[in-house]
């Protein structure tokens, strides 16, 4: 046990652990973290709060943190290393830790020219980052928790604890290097990973038999990835656009299908049968990666659709959650 | 070499409209390599500002002059000296010749008639691709000869990143195809049977010798040439 988080302690203690996520607003107000903290809460084991995802301004992973943390909700801080050089990365993880924020997801992060995506002017032309990637950022954690010391070598007058995870594209193209990378995470320090959303089970359950092979899965706890599909709009659009993410051609097919010209009530109503079919279709995922040998939980995502959450969770089985 | 583009006319031109006699000067290494800024192109720029100028009734001379390099003193100083009247020069150099040459000159403005963006290579007739990001610590006996600071958008040294989409980074576009630095060096090292060696980690990069460090320079005692002191001078 290197943190008590809560997350650490549902894995340890062997639960099929649940972590959701809540997207943080683009406004100065904490109105907004503090409606979606009330949708979530009790609905998973800690919740994961991106970091400027696809590098849109947002209010900032730490500070929304800080409110779950406060509302009494176990947050999953999660840090991009496009933003910050490692001096900002090791000040906001003992800020964070100052706060008793333990778990931390270490990841890269989009590349700023996401952020001019669709209506968006987002900020293209800003400097990047990337000082660390996210395999040394695992590793700039671990060092300050177990050793006590900065990056650069200077000690740290109390350690943080921390929970460190990072994320996984197990189908990502060069397919044949995926499973090496997790492994250097592992090695880095990743004691939890996140994978990329899920929707071909058995390509998945095919790199979960490699991870199992060299050891992996006992090293580190894979929560895979479920993004509630809303309409088959959205899985038709990660399939062709979102790296590693492949979607079986049938599980689109089970999306109504509504004429262009049609009228605003059968709009609708293939509208909302949508969103039953995309939470029906997360149970399913959830309960298939579950029976995957290796597979320690699930990160569900319902992007800017919070209150989606609960249902999926109570039909999947996984309520209450365990108390540890 | 150093690859450079062409700024647009309009905006080279609102440099110089205000002056009288303006030296057009370009270079014979990499911009006339990759045809932004060597004879011909010191031809077609001047050609194009001389019109531009009866355009907007401005009465301006322009002189043409493409030097070897315009980085080096041995090359840069013999033009200087020819042109007293000259009040100003429209460079299209890459940026080292822009800042030399202002620096040798003082009292002449010098413009940069060309974008300066990256060291590359020749892809094929036509196209340049960066390949070299000066970093200061080269990296590339680790990676097949791929540079990951050059080649990847995000600088990993440990790559791919979950963007990767079939072989290509996750920022192009129809019109800026990128490819994966790290799919590439995932293949590379695959054909030279090294891939074991990218499962060892490559810890923080030390930025310092990079442009992170500061303006960089390098010193080669040996090759300095002591200036004698009065007191040497005097005996």
């Amino acid at each position: 046990m290197k943190s008590g988080s809560n997350l650490e302690k549902v894995l340890d203690a062997g639960h099929f652990a649940l972590t959701a996520e809540l997207g943080p607003p683009n406004s100065a107000s904490d109105e907004e973290v503090k409606h979606k903290m009330e949708l979530l809460r009790g609905s998973a084991d800690a919740f994961n709060i991106t970091d400027c995802q696809t590098a849109v301004v947002r209010q900032s992973s730490i500070s929304a943190a800080i409110m779950l943390k406060q509302g009494g909700m176990e947050p999953v801080m999660q840090m991009t290393t496009r933003d910050r050089n490692r001096i900002a990365i090791q000040a906001d993880i003992l800020g964070a830790a100052a706060f008793g924020i333990k778990n931390c997801l270490c990841i890269a992060g989009d590349h700023q020219s996401f952020s001019a995506a669709g209506r968006l002017n987002g900020h293209p032309g800003a400097k990047n980052v990337y000082d660390v990637d996210s395999i040394q950022l695992c590793a700039i954690l671990k060092k300050m928790r177990d050793e006590g010391l900065q990056e650069g070598g200077d000690p740290i007058e109390e350690p943080p604890k921390l929970f460190i995870g990072a994320a996984w594209t197990p189908m990502g193209d060069p397919v044949d290097f995926r499973v090496a990378r997790l492994a250097k995470k592992v090695a880095a320090g990743a004691q939890f990973i996140q994978t990329q959303g899920i929707y071909d089970v058995n390509q998945f359950a095919e790199v979960m038999k490699k991870v199992r092979n060299l050891g992996l899965h006992e090293k580190t706890a894979i929560l895979a990835g479920v993004i509630v599909p809303k309409n088959a709009g959205m899985l038709r659009y990660m399939n062709a656009s979102v790296a590693g993410v492949s979607v079986p051609a049938e599980m689109i097919k089970r999306f109504p299908r509504v004429k262009k010209d049609a009228p605003k009530e059968e709009k609708k109503a293939a509208r909302l049968e949508s969103q039953e079919i995309g939470k029906k279709i997360s149970v399913e995922l959830i309960e298939q990666v579950r029976d995957i040998e290796g597979v320690s939980g699930v990160h569900l995502q319902a992007i800017e659709w919070e209150k989606a959450v609960p249902g999926i969770v109570e039909a999947a089985g996984l309520l209450p959650r365990p108390q540890v | 070499m150093i690859v450079a583009e062409s700024k647009p006319l309009a905006e080279v031109f609102g440099f110089i409209e205000n002056y009288k006699r303006v030296l057009v000067l370009g270079c014979g290494e990499c911009v006339t390599v990759c045809q932004s800024g060597g004879e011909k192109e010191v031809a077609v720029l001047a050609q194009a500002l001389r019109l531009k100028a009866k355009t907007d009734g401005k009465e301006i001379e322009f002189l043409e002059n493409t030097i070897r390099r315009q980085c080096e003193p041995e090359f840069v100083d013999p033009v200087l000296q020819d042109i007293s009247d000259v009040d100003a020069i429209v460079s299209i150099a890459c940026g080292v010749g822009v800042n030399f040459l202002a620096g040798r000159l003082g009292n002449v403005p010098v413009f940069p008639g060309v974008n300066t963006t990256f060291m590359g290579a020749t892809v094929e007739h036509g196209i340049w691709a960066e390949r070299c990001a000066g970093c200061g610590d080269c990296v590339l006996h680790l990676t097949g000869g791929i540079c990951p600071i050059a080649r990847c958008s995000k600088t990993i040294l440990n790559g791919p990143c979950g963007g990767t989409n079939e072989g290509m980074c996750e920022i192009s576009t129809e019109d800026n195809p990128v490819e994966c630095g790290w799919a590439l060096v995932v293949e590379r090292m695959k054909a030279l049977g090294t891939m074991d060696k990218l499962s060892e980690i490559v810890p923080p990069k030390d930025w310092s010798t990079s442009r992170d460090g500061g303006p960089r320079r390098m010193v080669r005692e040996d090759l300095i040439i002591k200036k004698e002191s009065p007191e040497e001078a005097k005996a």
